[in-house]
């Protein structure tokens, strides 16, 4: 390369306890050059990047910028280095327009003065394509136009070396190829690109070299034209991996799930979901795909009885026909409230009412033991109400929802109580005992940490010191030991690195075969494509479409994402007849 | 292309995120927490004493708290009232629910017991009279506990202030009690005749057993019963809480109701075995104390008892020293033990990473 070297780094290595995020990492970039930095989650590609925009301090090693080594012990530094970073999560002031945003913090001796700098910022914009208006406040903007004011930030602090992380982890086709475009301009201008990112396809679009991090080493730098998506995931993982995930055709596929013109706002009076209707059918994954925070996670804990409803119907068909009433969560007087609506039938054919054949009640001792011998069946599915219910009505009511949340230590898991416990979470209240029984929750953890291989010191050890996958294991194992008839699962492979999530797919489907209606909030829109049975689209708390998933492209759901309505809304009505 | 105008140099020191240590030792660090408080304590004594060396400073402290066998029964006395206390508002610490309350909890539930004794006592058999002293103070306590969770849980109010606020609320009621019984008095009440603890072995021994087999029931509660799982899981995560079904306020409401019936337990004992009175300072701040002993001990019954008789230890050879010259004196110590204890769990997650000397490589001018 007959460019000039912009940034450099020698040996540098950081350690969180006993954890290597880097062990001495040697890279450089280009001026002009667009480097994508690549690895699994938790291979320390963040970390190596904030210690380049002065977030943390290295251990040993040292960075160099134009040759000449550099302490950079602050952002500040950084920017004095013209080292700019766009974080994933944005840093910005909701009630500040954009060019405020921009000139926040900036000390350069001059007066302030708005109208001056909102004609840089227009300068800046127009020279790279963006589209911002510097007098829109932030409030009004889109995640795509946040993303475009702190990367103008950046650029206005006369940045030449920025770091973008994870960029287009918060937008869709779309607007990542508008993104790229942006960032083709800025190459030819000489700046210096550092794009982190674990999507493959991504790295082979825009990348000029490929720098491949793997447990905090840094494996090789290539050359993006001289290799391949194969050979990329190689160097990342370790080993070959093959790519693909089994989708085996539904079979026996019925309605489980039945969900009509749900509605909520928040405490703020905010509509989050918007008339959502569809259906989760056993047999089958649903995958659920829109840009984060439409609602995607309001929708399933809706459904998982956390949020208090405006308006709509949440039906669930128990598949319970010919099958026997057991007191495995339900309660004598459920027994009797299902005998008073005539579901209830004993194993030959009689009807069971609660009563005898002279007609008088049969004692509750008789009963009890009719519904332990087994000998009193459904006479048909049972449908139930989910509306309104709590959780632990929900699971009173004999119904098997299982629910993997997005937040796995903050609601799924207990991060400082250790595996066992947090199988617990599930089932303590089995029994009339006033103490906890351990026992079989400890059985379940040996046989979870056995049968998904999970990587801990022991079932004693808290949650919180696993790593993501393996935490993420731990969670979807108990809510799949569960025997769940539901299985919903938000963003469940966020975080993880490509083995884990292949087992978290592999899981999923195998619950599908099982009969289980599994719904799938997604981001990776290829895996939606290729995991999925049906896919609905929301955006803003809308549903936008439903397509099915052999036949999309990423391009139809792009568009939905975006609530591109007019051709979907027919499409939609249609499909959910 | 482009200049820097200003050379920074690498920091001094920076923070490093420690493996976890072994269990040795973190206890050596803490020892010498311990040590290097007690010789800045010594140091301060001959500074700020007079007739005090060092060696003087900690044989009187050790003298002080066990020099006689009346001390040493002193010593596990006020042991045994600051560990029941402390164990009362373990329960609500381990939920993250910040009950500053224990004070005025203990405070009514004395002023039950002693109303119960001053109306009823000499009416009735000495046992039955025990009884409903008993009974009046846990439910006393126990109100005083629920109601601000019941506020907490019903409207989301402040529960430090509401518990702190409460504790007014209580020495406000016992003056009014005391103005209202002896008026003539100086609003002093004298030692009842009734309602007395049976003295067993020795007149502190019956106390000492009860607290113990408290601990016991406590850490039972907590850990291996199922109300003590869910206040462990709506203290460390209340969307987990809601998330598996358990009703946060329910959970909230009943763990305070239990924290404050131990303090009324504990102001019975204040009265039935040992004061057979009442003052508005009866309980002397042990709520507060109390604070400090669960959350040293990390909420954990069992290691109570050691961080309980820690404090009142060093409360009582402080006493021993300082008292004479400047009744603030223990209270200093302490606070400088208790400094250098908190402050040595830094140094036990974290350690200190320092700019290696020399530097190699030209880094001239």
């Amino acid at each position: 390369m007959s460019k000039p070297i912009a940034l450099q780094t020698k040996g540098v290595t950081k350690r969180f306890g006993s954890v290597v995020a880097n062990n001495n990492v040697d890279l450089c970039v280009h001026r002009g050059e667009i480097l994508a930095i690549l690895g699994e989650n938790g291979c320390g590609k963040t970390t190596l990047m904030n210690m380049i925009a002065g977030i943390y301090y290295p251990d040993s090693g040292s960075i160099l910028v134009d040759g000449e080594e550099v302490v950079i012990r602050s952002p500040k530094d950084a920017f004095r280095h013209g080292i700019g970073m766009i974080h994933q999560h944005f840093k910005l002031v909701d009630l500040f327009t954009a060019a405020e945003n921009i000139v926040l913090g900036v000390d350069d001796g001059k007066k302030y003065n708005i109208k001056e700098v909102n004609a840089r910022v227009a300068k800046i914009a127009e020279k790279y394509g963006f589209h911002v208006d510097p007098k829109k406040k932030i409030y009004e903007m889109s995640v795509s136009e946040k993303q475009t004011v702190e990367i103008l930030k950046v650029l206005y602090r006369g940045a030449d070396i920025l770091i973008l992380d994870e960029p287009s982890a918060v937008l869709t086709p779309q607007e990542t190829d508008k993104l790229f475009d942006v960032l083709r301009r800025m190459r030819e201008d000489g700046k210096s690109i550092l794009i982190i990112t674990h999507k493959l396809h991504e790295v082979m679009a825009i990348s000029d070299r490929v720098a491949v991090l793997r447990k905090g080493e840094h494996i090789a730098t290539v050359e993006t034209a001289r290799t391949s998506p194969a050979e990329l995931t190689e160097m990342m993982v370790g080993k070959k991996v093959a790519l693909n995930i089994d989708r085996p055709l539904p079979h026996d596929v019925r309605d489980r799930l039945v969900i009509k013109g749900l509605s909520m706002t928040d405490a703020e009076g905010v509509r989050i979901l918007d008339d959502i209707t569809f259906t989760a059918k056993a047999g089958e994954i649903l995958g659920i795909a829109g840009i984060a925070g439409s609602g995607q996670r309001e929708l399933l804990e809706s459904i998982a009885g956390l949020h208090h409803l405006q308006d709509g119907s949440i039906t669930y068909y128990n598949p319970k026909k010919d099958k026997p009433i057991t007191f495995y969560h339900k309660s004598f007087e459920r027994v009797m409230e299902l005998a008073g609506e005539g579901m209830l039938r004993y194993v030959d054919g009689r009807e069971f009412t609660g009563k005898d054949e002279q007609g008088r009640a049969l004692s509750r001792k008789t009963i009890c033991a009719q519904v332990e011998a087994g000998v009193i069946l459904f006479k048909d599915d049972e449908v139930i109400n989910l509306r309104e219910k709590t959780p632990l009505q929900i699971r009173e009511l004999g119904v098997r929802l299982s629910f993997v949340p997005e937040d796995r230590l903050g609601m799924g898991l207990v991060g400082n109580m250790d595996i066992v416990d947090n199988m617990m979470l599930r089932s303590y209240r089995r029994g009339q005992s006033v103490f906890v029984d351990r026992k079989k929750p400890g059985d379940l953890a040996h046989t979870i940490v056995h049968d998904l291989e999970v990587v801990t010191p022991s079932t004693h050890t808290p949650v919180r010191r696993l790593s993501g996958g393996n935490v993420q294991k731990v969670l979807v194992g108990r809510e799949i030991a569960a025997a769940p008839t539901v299985l919903m699962a938000a963003y469940p492979v966020r975080g993880l690195d490509i083995n884990s999530s292949y087992t978290i797919y592999n899981l999923l489907t195998e619950q599908k075969e099982r009969g289980v209606a599994v719904v799938f909030v997604g981001e990776d829109l290829d895996v939606l494509l290729e995991l999925c049975d049906r896919i609905l689209v929301i955006c803003a708390g809308r549903v936008t479409g439903v397509l099915d998933a052999r036949n999309a492209t990423k391009e139809e759901i792009g568009l939905l994402m975006t609530g591109d309505r007019e051709s979907s809304d027919a499409e939609t009505d249609k499909k959910e007849e | 292309m482009k200049t820097i105008e200003k050379r920074t140099r690498e920091p001094l020191f920076h923070v490093v995120k420690r493996d976890s240590l072994p269990v040795w030792k973190g206890m050596l660090i803490r020892v010498i927490a311990v040590v290097a408080a007690i010789l800045l304590c010594a140091l301060l004594s001959v500074i700020m004493l007079e007739n005090v060396d060092p060696i003087k400073f900690v044989t009187t402290l050790f003298d002080g708290a066990i020099g006689s066998q009346r001390r040493l029964w002193k010593l596990a006395k006020d042991t045994a009232v600051l560990l029941c206390i402390s164990l009362a508002v373990t329960p609500a610490f381990r939920m993250k629910f910040w009950n500053i309350g224990a004070e005025g909890q203990t405070l009514v539930g004395a002023l039950a017991s002693v109303a119960v004794a001053y109306y009823l006592g000499g009416k009735m058999p000495e046992p039955l009279l025990l009884v409903l002293m008993l009974v009046a103070s846990v439910a006393a306590g126990a109100v005083w506990g629920g109601l601000p969770a019941l506020c907490k849980a019903k409207w989301n109010t402040n529960e430090t202030l509401f518990t702190l606020m409460m504790n007014y609320v209580a020495t406000g009621l016992v003056a009014y009690f005391l103005a209202l019984w002896c008026p003539s008095n100086g609003s002093v009440l004298g030692r009842l005749d009734f309602g007395h603890l049976p003295v067993v072995l020795h007149e502190y021994f019956l106390l000492i057993v009860v607290t113990l087999v408290l601990t016991a029931i406590v850490y039972v509660y907590l850990h291996y019963t199922k109300h003590g799982y869910e206040i462990s899981v709506v203290g460390e995560s209340e969307n987990t809480a809601r998330y598996i079904g358990i009703n946060v306020g329910k959970v909230i409401v009943r763990t305070m109701i239990v924290s404050g019936a131990i303090c009324g337990l504990a102001g019975f004992l204040i009265v039935g075995a040992l004061d057979h009175s009442i003052t508005t300072t009866s309980v002397g701040g042990l709520g507060f104390t109390a604070i400090m002993v669960s959350w040293l001990a990390k909420f954990n019954p069992l290691i109570m008892v050691g961080t309980s008789l820690f404090i009142t230890f060093l409360q009582q050879g402080c006493a021993e020293i300082g008292s004479a010259v400047d009744p603030s004196f223990p209270n200093i110590i302490v606070g400088i033990v208790l400094f250098f204890i908190i402050g040595c769990e830094f140094f036990i997650g974290y350690k200190l990473q320092f700019r290696k000397f020399p530097k190699k490589g030209g880094r001239a001018s």
